[in-house]
């Protein structure tokens, strides 16, 4: 298959209507506007629909009912906006309703800018809204990854019957590059046994169907409760995905996602050219985090080097995964700006300066 | 940071110059040549009306970040573009330069420029000649970062289908910026039939 130069918010949506897309809901904001714009062109001409909403509330909550139906449907939104949806996406994970949303960072807080920023990984992974619930959270590194990962996405979203998100940054957004748009490769699960498509009639009528988030009857909610605790343990052993790379010698273990990955992974080359020992590790499932496997690589290691577009946001999950077997460090920057590769390499001579020099740091 | 291979391009002028078309050329033609390529503009506020900018990276192998500090070429098209930007290329670099709009230029000693007037070109080829796409065969013919004949299969590519006059145009004006590098001992318009 060809390649084209494609933005990766235009990707993002070409990819979803790939994988069935039947119903598309969204607020404009800067930076995932082509995501609406291309929606808006392309969906009515398949006969499939797009809604312009009012604000971000009505899109997610369009989306809950939408999603509600067996109907593959999503929203888009940035920082700010998604925020406002977190109640709904708690609601949709208490329903088990597979909405799907795809979240374009801009730099906060508050309504903060339109420039690129990784802020937004405590909202994608621990949730703004109540309760113990969780979202799957894929991050792609580039615009190959975005469609591969957004197909990934649907599919999950409907396996697991949860909310489950593409979490990229602005600068994934507002690129282009050369990208292979394969076709949609997994099967959509069948919604027939629980999606709200009418009681029927006559002798089609089957027993009444409820999705709903309120559950005050007896031990209801503390048995949903138990029910999706055994379902977020099932998904954390099974879709954790991740990608190694030259972690097995490495003394200095990276530990970055998305854009910010995508940079490392070139210093990692450079580094080793000019004798520091680097190495990569990516989560690309942010939730589920890949706890055991990040375990494992982290092991012998002088130190971890995690480099985020905020202030340390994924660093809470690198720390709890190792669980204290080697010192972590973090280069950050924040607000829009974006870790360039010399600073990355000032940071590592920097690390293997202090983590060489005796009695600093012990190797495990 | 920047491996052999990896030439960085900045592309600056203001809105309606064509400046993210001109970016996008690049990136198509590099594509055509089965290069790695990326390209990114400045992207919300600073588009509408104010000045536009894109970043444009071409590479025989995997490129990391698509923005960039440092510039091995840029592209200037208007007096606050290359204020803004013309520090951005490295030393040893090279700057086209709309040289209508600029200013006092060069500026500097360890850059080669190339100096055109583009928008005094465009204004006498009567809408013929296209400011942006002048400057992108300037920026080809000088560096040889791309064949020519990849540039003009970009340029057919992304022309606009609904208006085949301007495929025509940007034709055109890639190949008058391409042959104007031959003549940069004349600068007068008559060299290039204007």
């Amino acid at each position: 298959m060809a390649k084209v130069l494609m933005k990766g918010n235009k990707a993002i949506a070409q990819a979803a209507i790939n994988a069935g897309l039947e119903c598309y809901f969204g607020y404009p904001i800067t930076p995932q506007n082509e995501i609406g714009e291309f929606m808006s062109d392309e969906m009515p001409k398949l006969g499939r629909t797009y809604i312009s909403a009012e604000s971000e509330l009505a899109a997610v909550n369009m989306l809950i009912g939408a999603a509600s139906t067996g109907t593959l449907s999503m929203t888009s939104s940035s920082s700010c906006a998604i925020a406002l949806m977190q109640e709904a996406i708690s609601a949709m994970a208490t329903a088990e309703i597979p909405g799907v949303i795809i979240s374009v960072m801009r730099a906060g807080p508050g309504l903060g800018n339109i420039t690129p920023s990784q802020g937004d990984y405590f909202q994608a992974t621990k949730g703004g809204g109540n309760g113990d619930y969780r979202t799957i959270v894929l991050a792609p590194a580039s615009i190959n990854e975005a469609v591969e990962l957004t197909y990934k996405t649907f599919y999950l979203a409907f396996k697991y019957r949860n909310p489950a998100m593409l979490l990229a940054d602005g600068i994934i957004g507002q690129m282009m590059e050369p990208v292979e748009i394969k076709p949609f490769n997994y099967k959509i699960p069948d919604t027939s046994s629980w999606e709200a498509d009418g009681i029927g009639e006559g002798a089609n009528k089957r027993p009444f169907r409820k999705l709903v988030s309120l559950h005050m009857q007896g031990d209801d909610l503390p048995r949903l409760n138990d029910r999706l605790q055994t379902k977020y343990a099932q998904i954390q052993a099974d879709e954790v995905m991740y990608e190694e790379f030259m972690t097995d010698d490495a003394e200095i273990l990276i530990t970055a996602f998305g854009t910010v990955a995508r940079v490392a992974k070139s210093v990692v080359t450079q580094a080793r050219k000019a004798g520091i020992k680097a190495g990569l590790f990516r989560p690309i499932t942010v939730w589920p985090f890949p706890s055991d496997q990040l375990k494992k690589a982290a092991k012998g290691k002088k130190v971890i080097l995690d480099i985020e577009l905020n202030e340390g946001q994924m660093l809470l999950d690198v720390k709890a995964a190792i669980e204290g077997i080697c010192p972590v460090e973090l280069l950050s920057k924040l607000g829009g700006e974006v870790v360039k590769g010399h600073e990355i390499i000032e940071k590592l001579s920097e690390l293997s300066k202090k983590y060489s020099a005796p009695k600093a740091g012990a190797i495990c | 940071m920047n491996s052999n291979s990896e030439k960085r391009i900045i592309v600056a002028g203001f809105g309606g110059q064509g400046v993210l078309f001109l970016g996008t050329a690049l990136a198509e033609a590099a594509m055509i040549e089965g290069k790695k390529t990326t390209w990114i503009p400045s992207y919300g506020a600073e588009m509408r009306g104010g000045s536009a900018n894109c970043f444009v990276t071409i590479s025989n192998s995997e490129i990391a970040s698509p923005i960039f500090d440092e510039a091995d070429y840029g592209i200037f098209l208007s007096k606050a573009a290359i204020d803004k930007f013309e520090n951005v290329v490295a030393k040893n670099g090279t700057a086209v330069v709309n040289s209508s709009m600029t200013g006092k230029r060069p500026l500097r000693n360890d850059i080669e420029y190339v100096l055109e007037p583009l928008s005094d070109l465009a204004a006498h080829s009567k809408g013929k000649m296209l400011l942006n796409i002048t400057a992108l065969g300037l920026l080809i013919k000088k560096t040889g970062i791309l064949t020519k004949g990849s540039v003009i299969k970009a340029l057919e590519k992304i022309s606009s289908a609904k208006k085949p006059e301007f495929l025509k145009f940007n034709i055109e004006s890639f190949e008058a910026g391409y042959n104007l590098i031959k003549t940069t001992q004349n600068k007068t318009l008559e060299k290039i039939g204007c």
